[in-house]
């Protein structure tokens, strides 16, 4: 084979590359949207008046979550199965953004983390890499980062919207995360850049609960949801 | 200030009561559970990387020294006894690829492609150097690919692997296009350093026959132009450089040549080549 018939063929190769990696860039991209919307959606649980109809929004990220199973469906079939790693750049940004909205919904719902099968299933992907296009773990572990600073936030809010009982159990779940993470040996990569912000949200949580118990708006709070039950 | 706030809140803040909070962590819990299980897959998968990173290193530089042995061909007069060394490296280099194909078996390739690309990279070069030398011709990736399908060979595995059936046996593994072409673009560096020592060995032949061939090679980057991933059209730029060094190395072998006794070109071209140097460093 002459030195020009081989890169002939090289330049066939790259040119295919191109076309899948475009075809991903463009489900990527309804992928994206989709995030977005539901972004806005839980977005609204920080608004005063969000408090009351958690459930609802819930229920419509729910039926959004729908939209991105088919995306995923397609976003499947614009590569070879066994060749996830080789085109994980262009979606690992957008997953981990969904396992987060995911994350923070079924948080809403029940209080808990989501646990990597249940994101899986929800995303409508494996969570096992054997089994088809998965969820990388560490993009679930960013992902539930993400969902960690989130919260931070909602503490914050909820003392504002008066809802004094929230920011406790927020700081019990984050602490436990916390004590999860402190289990993980990161190697310096962007996960453990994203970790190391973890503890600024577990500061910011203990601040709020501390203002809170400093007034006693800790034990009117335990005794508001006591009475509720 | 605030820093007095928060110092006085930290003061406030019982340290009993902290640890207390984190103690309620009820370490069998189910969230902790799964932790611990991620600790473990997270720690499999970054061994793997480090000793695919280990093996890269050790390809790398047991490659580079079989190009600095395929340099000595020209100048010496055993060279068939110089190939056979090379061949002989090549092969502990072949084997080194052989474990990195073994710690890949059931992963995704890609997956920890960048621990191994560094090394594969140097192994085509020299693969490709030596096949040069040897034929005057570009090994292709098939070829490359060819060589790099192992089986167990000795004893020892075998009766190891007993309990898989006959499949295992052999492991493969493939330089990917990107590794190819990065690879020979930075064979042509070597070509060039080949061009200008023969031309110091007296060699008037060889300097020609390079130039024809990267001018091949040359061409067939420019045909692939950016439909490469970046660091291709990177190596673009210093390709041309190489290029450039041994087309002016013909030129005045050219014209100097047909004026200049031939036992006198070498110290001619000598301090050509120098010159060229110094361009390069400014």
């Amino acid at each position: 084979m002459s030195v020009s018939d081989m890169f002939i063929a090289l330049q066939g190769v790259l040119t295919a590359d191109q076309d899948v990696r475009e075809e991903i860039r463009k489900v990527v991209q309804a992928l994206e949207q989709t995030a977005r919307e539901i972004l806005t959606l839980l977005q609204g649980v920080h608004q005063g008046a969000g408090f009351q109809d958690i459930p609802k929004k819930c229920q419509k990220a729910r039926e959004h979550f729908g939209t991105v199973r088919t995306q995923m469906e397609s976003l499947k079939t614009k590569f070879p199965a066994d060749q996830y790693y080789r085109f994980h750049e262009h979606w690992r940004f957008v997953l981990q953004r969904l396992v987060f909205l995911a994350a923070f919904a079924v948080y809403l719902e029940s209080e808990t983390l989501v646990t990597r099968e249940a994101v899986a299933e929800i995303l409508g992907i494996e969570a096992d890499r054997e089994r088809g296009f998965h969820l990388d773990i560490e993009d679930y572990l960013s992902g539930v980062l993400t969902l960690a600073s989130e919260l931070a936030r909602l503490a914050v809010n909820s003392v504002t919207a008066g809802d004094y009982s929230r920011p406790l159990r927020i700081s019990t779940f984050i602490n436990e995360l916390d004590s999860g993470f402190r289990l993980l040996n990161l190697k310096n990569d962007s996960l453990r850049k994203r970790y190391d912000g973890l503890k600024y949200d577990v500061k910011k949580i203990e601040e709020v609960v501390y203002d809170l118990s400093i007034r006693g708006l800790n034990k009117e709070a335990t005794v508001g949801t006591g009475g509720e039950k | 200030g605030s820093g007095g706030f928060r110092k006085r809140k930290h003061d406030n803040f019982p340290h009993s009561q902290r640890r207390e909070e984190k103690e309620n962590v009820n370490p069998s819990s189910a969230l902790m559970t799964s932790f611990k299980s991620f600790q473990l897959e997270l720690d499999t998968r970054h061994d793997k990387y480090e000793r695919l990173v280990k093996l890269s290193r050790d390809i790398t530089i047991e490659s580079k020294r079989t190009i600095f042995l395929l340099h000595r061909f020209t100048s010496a007069p055993n060279g068939e006894e110089i190939l056979n060394e090379s061949e002989v490296k090549l092969d502990a280099v072949r084997r080194k690829i052989k474990q990195v194909a073994q710690e890949l078996v059931g992963e995704d390739m890609y997956q920890f492609h960048r621990a191994i690309s560094p090394g594969l990279q140097e192994y085509v070069e020299a693969v490709s150097f030596q096949y040069f030398i040897k034929t005057r011709c570009l090994i292709s990736v098939e070829e490359i690919n060819k060589q790099l399908i192992f089986t167990a060979e000795d004893r020892e595995e075998t009766t190891n692997m007993t309990s898989h059936d006959k499949q295992s046996h052999t492991w493969s593994l493939k330089v990917t296009p990107v590794d190819y072409l990065l690879g020979v673009a930075d064979l042509t560096g070597e070509l060039m350093r080949l061009c200008i020592s023969s031309v110091g060995n007296g060699d008037i032949d060889t300097p020609f026959e390079l130039s024809q061939f990267l001018r091949q090679i040359y061409d067939g980057f420019t045909f692939i132009g950016n439909t490469g991933p970046y660091e291709v059209s990177k190596k673009l730029y210093t390709l041309k450089q190489s290029l450039a060094k041994v087309e002016n190395a013909c030129y005045t072998l050219k014209v100097r040549g047909s004026e200049i006794p031939k036992h006198m070109l070498a110290d001619v071209f000598s301090t050509k080549a120098e010159l060229i140097d110094q361009e390069e460093g400014l």
